[in-house]
């Protein structure tokens, strides 16, 4: 019997000199993979159309949801501050009341405060020019003061609002509201108001028209007294630690809220996306679009698995590891993950690009261009398992069978 | 010739598929030993268990009892891993039906054995043009299998075999679906390459044409050996005397 012999002793000439560590491999697998993806071309497309949809259907889905952060959260990125002194109960910016009106006068005693600025905001009837009304969201700020609201003036300026009973209104609301530029008059619960000044790309969340002014105007307007306001936003003198501040202020202040900036931000977000669901639906499909590209990319890969498993099988009679099988089947996933997402991405920009015009903000980031990427891969990564766990199966001896 | 090794040495070797209809038994108990330099020829009727003894010697399945060993590798308490890489480095096997991948060329189906054997980006394409060299079809490296007839197809599958050197080939009626012609040339190279290479080569066959190119003959009946005989050295034409 030879079992125990040194093996060595019947080695041949001309056997490769075996896998060595940091040796050149041949790139066979690789190979296989893109030959196996290429071969079945209908089955290609399916794969690349099913990833493609995948892909726009979570790219739009997630980048609506930015977008409504960011329409949510636009008015907390130009009205910087530190705390807001806000009404009890308020849920969000856009659910505005009055504060009863003494506020400035507390905020202003309390060491610490290095400056207070305060917002009159309110829901106005707009009367359009040419007849017919409409509801919008008036927000009165003193813009000399520092506060940036609003911006992005396209026509007339900021500080055009200084002038009597001057607005400023977003163009992508001029037929919302019935006026088309500069010096266009309309009535705001029942009192002329002039536009000075013209924003791009303000909007609401809501769809509710942004109308902006100045404090003394908005309360007129509003009809609220000369000392109301609806929010007041704290600076902390340097040096002052902000929870202190907050302390400070709830004392004085037994009627109103004290939030820092990034608390009214997020219960502004958490409010709109998901106390009324809005957000939850887009999450929801995006994770609509992920299952189905995963249950098409599944299907297809398996398939394609299928119509080449006589092929696995001689790789296995060949010898070859079950990682080596995998690894064909793993590429092959991820090659097709990689074209279904730079289509896909592509075909997402283009219908970003088209929707810029329109009243949706759909919003592209490099961070969720790289979640895709990763979500992509990993959904085709995902379908391979479930297509290795078929091949696992195979008894190499059915090369003999065929 | 015996002062070397056998490649292969397989011992009472048994194999029982069970079923809900009843076990059947295929092999009841075979010894077979390859010597190198060798073509092995085993043949028999239609079920009496050539294929079965032959994926048992090539690692493929397991016996249900009785001993193996390859190049003086045994396979006891091998793992199915274990016996892949066992087949991998020291079995070559040849198809009836070819089993060439079919989108890979020739050339890329010799150098996918060869890959699969750890051969290195520096050393394979050499051997597998080497290979393709001694089945005659340099020519053809470039082809896909569906444009190459079956004869040609068969020697790739040859070429993919030799390539990296197994200590055992084993080929499973390789010329059943050739014409005669192409089979006597599979044949022929099948003697050769036991010759040059003085590796063992066993090969099933039903085809009496095929005789003339063997250096033993095993006969199986119904999971037994039935006879065993060896060509006689001085004489040129068919005929095998009972083994010693
Ligand atoms: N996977 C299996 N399960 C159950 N029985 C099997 C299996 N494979 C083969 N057999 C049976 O084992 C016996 C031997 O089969 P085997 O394929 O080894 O015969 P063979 O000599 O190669 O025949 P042929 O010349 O027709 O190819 C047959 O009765 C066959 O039906
Ligand atoms: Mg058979």
């Amino acid at each position: 019997m030879q079992t125990t012999a040194e093996p060595a002793s019947v080695a041949l000439p001309g056997q490769p000199t075996l896998a060595r560590k940091g040796m050149m491999r041949l790139p066979m697998v690789p190979k296989l993979a893109y030959r196996n993806l290429f071969h079945d071309r209908l089955g290609l497309i399916v794969t690349v159309v099913g990833i493609v949809f995948s892909v726009v259907l979570v790219a739009v889905q997630f980048g609506l949801y930015l977008g409504s952060e960011n329409r949510i959260a636009a008015m907390f990125d130009h009205a910087e501050g530190d705390l807001w002194v806000v009404p009890l109960g308020t849920k969000s910016f856009d659910d505005p009341a009055m504060l009863s009106g003494r506020e400035r006068h507390g905020v202003l005693s309390t060491p610490g405060v290095a400056s207070v600025q305060e917002l009159a905001v309110g829901f106005v009837n707009w009367r359009k020019p040419k007849g017919g009304s409409t509801a919008a969201l008036l927000v009165g700020s003193d813009v000399t003061q520092g506060i940036s609201l609003p911006w992005n003036v396209t026509e007339g300026s900021a500080s055009a609002l200084a002038a009597p009973s001057a607005v400023a209104v977003d163009s992508t609301y001029f037929q919302e509201l019935g006026v088309g530029g500069l010096g266009d008059r309309a009535e705001v619960n029942n009192m002329e108001v002039t536009v000075h000044a013209v924003t791009k790309g303000i909007r609401s969340f809501t769809t509710l028209p942004y109308v902006f002014t100045t404090l003394a105007t908005g309360r007129t307007l509003l009809g609220a007294s000369a000392d109301q306001s609806s929010y007041t936003l704290v600076k902390a003198a340097p040096g002052t630690a902000v929870e202190e501040l907050r302390s400070a202020l709830a004392k004085r202040l037994p009627d109103a809220e004290i939030l820092t900036h990034a608390e009214f931000r997020k219960r502004s977000l958490d409010y709109w996306l998901f106390e009324t669901g809005a957000g939850a639906a887009l999450i929801a499909g995006a994770v609509l679009g992920i299952i189905v590209g995963m249950v098409i990319v599944a299907q297809t890969l398996y398939a394609s698995t299928k119509d080449h498993l006589n092929e696995f099988a001689t790789l296995r009679a060949l010898g070859a590891s079950a990682g080596y099988i995998n690894k064909v089947i793993l590429i092959q996933a991820i090659l097709s993950a990689v074209i279904g997402y730079v289509l896909g991405m592509a075909l997402s920009l283009l219908v970003i690009w088209a929707a810029e015009d329109s009243t949706l903000l759909i919003v592209m980031t490099p961070h969720l261009a790289l979640m895709l990427l990763a979500l992509t891969v990993g959904m085709c990564v995902l379908a391979a398992i479930c297509a290795i766990f078929k091949v696992i199966r195979i008894d190499p001896a059915v090369v003999f069978s065929r | 010739m015996t002062a070397l090794p056998y490649m292969l040495e397989a011992r009472d070797i048994t194999k029982v598929y069970r079923s809900e209809a009843g076990d059947i038994m295929p092999l009841k108990g075979v010894s077979v030993e390859l010597a190198p330099g060798e073509l092995t020829l085993l043949m028999g009727p239609s079920g009496s268990g050539k294929t079965t003894l032959l994926s048992i010697l090539g690692c493929i399945l397991s016996p249900t009892s009785g001993s193996l060993s390859i190049a003086g590798y045994s396979t006891a308490g091998l793992s199915a891993e274990g016996m892949a890489d066992l087949r991998r480095r020291h079995v070559g096997f040849v198809f009836q039906s070819y089993n060439l991948v079919p989108t890979l060329t020739a050339l890329e189906n010799v150098m996918l054995a060869l890959d699969l054997r750890g051969a290195s980006r520096a050393e394979a394409p050499d051997l597998a043009w080497e290979a393709l060299a001694a089945v005659r079809l340099s020519h053809r490296a470039h082809v896909m299998p569906s444009k190459l007839s079956g004869g040609e197809k068969q020697r790739v599958s040859i070429a993919r075999a030799l390539a990296g050197a197994p200590s055992v080939i084993l080929a499973d009626e390789p010329t059943a679906a050739l014409d005669s012609e192409n089979g006597q040339a599979v044949m022929a190279l099948l003697a050769e390459v036991a010759k040059d290479t003085r590796r063992a080569v066993l090969v099933v066959t039903h085809d009496h044409r095929t005789l003339k190119y063997g250096d033993r003959m095993i006969r199986i009946e119904d999971g037994r050996i039935a006879s065993r005989a060896r060509r006689r050295l001085s004489e040129v034409n068919n005929e095998f005397a009972p083994a010693a």
